[in-house]
């Protein structure tokens, strides 16, 4: 090897290091952790290599309630927030003044703690001895009937999650929308109204074929994102979310491994592969549609 | 003359229209931006209303007229707050700052050496960005428990201190720089790591502080990885010290207290994000990384 | 369609708080006949695009107003203005073909105008069939080249029978050989349709060889409106005679002195009717002749032979330009080992300038058309 090849991976060497111990190592071990039945973390032995693990993660209530609740998460949070954000960018694109306060107001919650914030989340929605919460007294300046969010009915749990989770994820969706937006040639608007166009055509046959590349883009990490889901759902309902019916997978993942219910690393590995596997196809549908509808 | 009447009529209605619609779209965006910032109000209200009054209000009252302090003083006496805070903060300064060392001359090697196998190498790397946390974790909690680093601040940093991403975004920005001027540097006898000292990193400095901001904001809010490799609370971090506060915190439900400790955690990146709110946003929708 | 600009004027605030407004437009008042094809020709910052841009609607003016024909239509949006516009870079939507470009604006119309599919689809066609694109129907503007976008532009701004046609800069983005075939082409197009066509640009050939009629304008204010060849044989004043003609004029220091021209001491050419005084004397390069005995004797640079012209270039300190550029028939022999060159000028091809503030004209030349304007 010549001096200056040398001289190369040694400037790469830490990251290599690093890299190697810490993401390339792991993913094959976590490979071999999910086909190891019987593992014991104490004695460090397994007594057998199959897909048992596999079987007994799908067969878990607890992992199918994970399942249950993390899909209704994604197919609820991605198109809600997408298409509120895309509300809100054309809001902000329309305006002059006060634009740059709205984008700097609304990209707060990029930057908070979520495991704080969501503390906040709770006390607005809890039902306590002393209080109803606030959400519950505007439910019943509307004369609705106060509901208890956090332990509460299933529904009303889900709805908070989702609440909690598209107000986390607004920020970034409003920023790459309003910057895609703004990088729209503003020549073609003013064609359009040479043209005449009305705005709802100029909505559907110019702006929104224009940001369809970002609008992809954010419609995949969004998905990628919320199968993720785990701290939002934590900062609500505390971390024994299996008590509360509210695990997510990536929650039943890091239950296996550590806490109360751990110590099964074999289980964990395989709910964390099936996810995997989850995220790639959607992923790849994802990228499969976007193909066909993102023209240029 | 009929035509001229037409025209004013157009013009009006043209006119009306636009004008509701601005008005629509500024109460809209107003709506929006209650509903970012009501949270944060709340919070801050919650934590200077005292105990008493705070369980006394069956009807949440929406402002206070006898603000107190008592309860940031809790946050700091009766849960080791400062603690969680002081570990933070060394967390975030030394991790952050090892990511630099490893990450600075990985991208410089791959934007500017000539070796055997970079391309193979690099697109390694790229590969390596799509690898979910995830599925790394749990090998990594089993290798950090070996190394009977649990509790530790070794055990961790260790795992953060690399960022594939960053490598890319910070190649890219080396790329950038003109071939002419590290030809000078040779021509004047400059070895490529004064080069990479007194070049390259000056000349990156804004994509270096953009990282690095980013990189701070990462690590304030991490979550999971403090708490799968901490049960001792000596080592544990903000998020799941409060967490742990909110769970076994004050000894009763101290609402208020715990929102003082709320606040104290979100004040220094809400101040951070205050400063450098343009080289954040921007740097956020240029990576275009989800938080 | 007849187009009036009534004293039309636009200001824009200034970006410093304390400083004055810009005026992108200043009192411009024109008659433009229907059917015809206008150049509005300036330097960049002139006004001429804001100019465009008040007549499409685009942006509103600070003062004056706009007909088209007897309607008055400054206050009206641009989308009610019948108004086809040409954007500089075509501004095509990079996601839709050829076709759906060009009927876009179509299936905009409402109410009685709105049309069926097959009346949209014969119209697009038309137009296509007007710039010759008709196949080339299918393609996204990304597939095609600079020309044939163009082509496309023109065809959707054409293609709801505007009444008035507008382009800006049209050929900027051409290349020099597909820009001097696609100005035959405006033109063509232009006497097919009848449409009364206005476009900007600040090459002063495109728009002498086009044009029917040119606008010379400057920071904003209209220098002088006319026919391309009178604008150029009878320029009001300096900057207009300097601004068209390649190569430009050349601009000497001179005095008027008992009927005469003078450079320097000598006496050039009769000047009759004009009062003693100094000038500003603009020579075109085609106004020398080359004379053994010619009253302008100038120092010899070097003799560039063009084939069908010998250009001479020389200098003289009377010269506001480093050097005179004179152009002459390559059947003149020049000898290029001279130390001077001689010349007497052509009268036509002389115009004098006043040496006061906008150097007005104070005689065009002419000597037969005795055209001398008194100074006031």
């Amino acid at each position: 090897m010549k001096k200056n090849d040398l001289k190369a991976w040694l400037y790469l060497l830490p990251a290599i290091l690093f890299l190697g111990i810490f993401m390339v190592y792991p993913l094959f071990d976590v490979l071999v952790y999910s086909l190891e039945e019987g593992y014991n973390s104490a004695s460090q032995s397994y007594h057998g290599v199959g897909l048992y693990n596999y079987a007994y993660v799908l067969r878990d209530p607890y992992f199918l309630q994970a399942v249950r609740n993390t899909f209704l998460l994604v197919i609820i949070t991605v198109p809600l927030s997408t298409g509120i954000a895309l509300l809100i960018s054309l809001g902000l694109n329309a305006i002059k003044p006060l634009r740059n306060l709205f984008q700097t107001i609304y990209f707060l919650p990029y930057v908070t703690n979520t495991l704080a914030v969501g503390l906040v989340f709770m006390i607005l929605f809890k039902k306590t001895a002393y209080t109803d919460g606030l959400v519950n007294l505007m439910i019943q300046w509307f004369g609705g009937q106060s509901v208890d969010f956090i332990d509460g009915p299933y529904w009303a749990k889900m709805f908070v999650l989702c609440f909690y989770t598209i107000w986390v994820v607004m920020p970034f969706k409003v920023l790459i929308l309003t910057s895609a937006l703004a990088s729209v040639n503003p020549e073609y608007y003013s064609a359009a109204k040479m043209d005449a166009a009305p705005r709802w055509r100029v909505f559907t046959k110019i702006t929104l074929p224009m940001i369809s590349p970002m609008i992809f883009y954010l419609v995949i990490t969004g998905f990628i994102g919320a199968f993720k889901a785990y701290s939002d759902a934590i900062a609500l309902f505390g971390t024994d979310l299996n008590a509360a019916g509210m695990n997510t997978i990536v929650g039943y993942v890091y239950d296996m491994l550590y806490g109360s219910s751990g110590g099964y690393p074999s289980f964990a590995s395989a709910a964390a592969l099936i996810l995997f596997a989850i995220v790639l196809t959607i992923t790849c549908i994802n990228l499969l549609i976007s193909k066909k509808h993102v023209h240029y | 003359m009929e035509a001229k009447l037409d025209f004013d009529r157009i013009e009006r209605r043209a006119k009306a229209r636009k004008r509701a619609f601005t008005a629509a779209d500024y109460v809209f965006l107003t709506l929006w931006a209650l509903m970012v910032l009501f949270p944060f109000y709340w919070m801050v209200l919650t934590s200077v209303k005292t105990y008493g009054s705070y369980n006394s209000e069956y009807i949440p009252r929406f402002f206070t007229l006898e603000p107190t302090a008592q309860n940031y003083l809790d946050a700091f006496t009766a849960v080791p707050l400062g603690r969680y805070f002081f570990n933070t903060i060394v967390f975030t300064v030394v991790t952050t700052g090892l990511m630099l060392l490893v990450i600075i001359p990985a991208a410089f090697a791959f934007a500017r050496l000539e070796f055997k196998g970079k391309q193979i190498a690099f697109t390694l790397f790229l590969s390596l960005m799509m690898i979910p946390n995830e599925l790394v974790v749990i090998t990594n909690y089993v290798t950090i428990t070996n190394w009977h680093m649990r509790n530790t601040f070794q055990g961790l940093i260790l795992p953060s201190v690399t960022s594939v991403f960053y490598i890319y975004l910070l190649k890219e920005n080396f790329e950038q720089i003109p071939d002419e001027l590290y030809k000078a540097a040779k021509v004047d006898g400059t070895t490529d790591f004064e080069y990479l000292i007194r070049v390259m990193i000056p000349i990156s400095k804004p994509t270096l502080v953009t990282i690095t901001i980013l990189k701070v904001i990462e690590c304030w809010n991490s979550y999971i990885w403090p708490r799968l490799i901490t049960d001792n609370p000596q080592y544990f971090l903000v998020s799941n010290g409060i967490q742990e506060i909110r769970e076994n915190g004050f000894g009763r439900e101290n609402i208020p207290a715990m929102m003082a400790a709320v606040v104290v955690i979100s004040v220094p990146l809400i101040v951070l994000f205050l400063i450098f709110h343009k080289k954040i946003m921007a740097g956020v929708s240029r990576g275009g990384i989800k938080g | 369609m007849k187009v009036v600009l009534d004293h039309l004027t636009k200001r824009f605030p200034s970006r410093t708080k304390k400083g004055d407004d810009v005026i992108a437009v200043n009192d411009f008042c024109f008659e433009i006949p229907d059917g015809k094809l206008i150049g509005l020709l300036g330097p960049s910052g002139c006004g001429k695009s804001t100019t465009l841009n008040l007549i499409c609607g685009l942006e509103p003016p600070t003062d004056g107003k706009i007909f088209f024909g007897e309607d008055d239509v400054t206050r009206l949006p641009p989308e009610n203005r019948g108004v086809g516009l040409v954007f500089q870079n075509y501004a095509l939507y990079p996601h839709l073909t050829v076709q759906e470009n060009i009927l876009f604006p179509l299936q905009n119309l409402k109410g009685e105008n709105k049309l069926s599919k097959q009346d949209m689809l014969e119209k697009a066609m038309q137009a296509a069939r007007l710039v010759q694109i008709e196949g080339l129907m299918e393609r996204k503007p990304s597939e095609l080249s600079g020309g044939q976008q163009q082509r496309v532009a023109i065809a959707r701004a054409l293609v709801k029978m505007p009444k008035v046609l507008l382009l800006d800069e049209p050929l900027s983005n051409l290349d020099a050989r597909l820009r001097l075939q696609t100005r035959e082409e405006i033109r063509r197009i232009q006497q097919e349709t009848g449409i009364t066509t206005i476009f900007v640009t600040h090459d002063q050939d495109e728009a002498m060889s086009i044009s029917d009629m040119i606008v010379v304008m400057k920071d904003g204010i209209v220098q002088q409106i006319g026919a391309p060849q009178d604008v150029y044989d009878n320029p009001t004043n300096l900057f207009v005679a300097t601004f068209l003609g390649t190569p430009p004029i050349n601009v000497f220091d001179a005095k008027i002195k008992n009927g005469e021209i003078c450079i320097g001491d000598r006496a050039v050419m009769p000047a009759p009717g004009i009062r003693d005084q100094d000038a500003v004397l603009g020579i075109r390069p085609e106004g020398f002749i080359l004379d053994q005995n010619g009253p302008l004797e100038m120092k010899l640079n070097r003799v560039e032979v063009m084939g069908r012209d010998t250009s001479v270039v020389s200098t003289h300190p009377a010269s506001r330009n480093a050097q005179v550029r004179s152009i002459i028939s390559a059947r003149n022999q020049v000898d290029k080992n001279a130390e001077t060159v001689r010349f007497s000028l052509i009268p036509d091809k002389v115009k004098v300038f006043s040496v006061k503030g906008e150097n007005a004209a104070l005689w065009a030349g002419s000597l037969e058309s005795g055209r001398a304007h008194e100074e006031e």
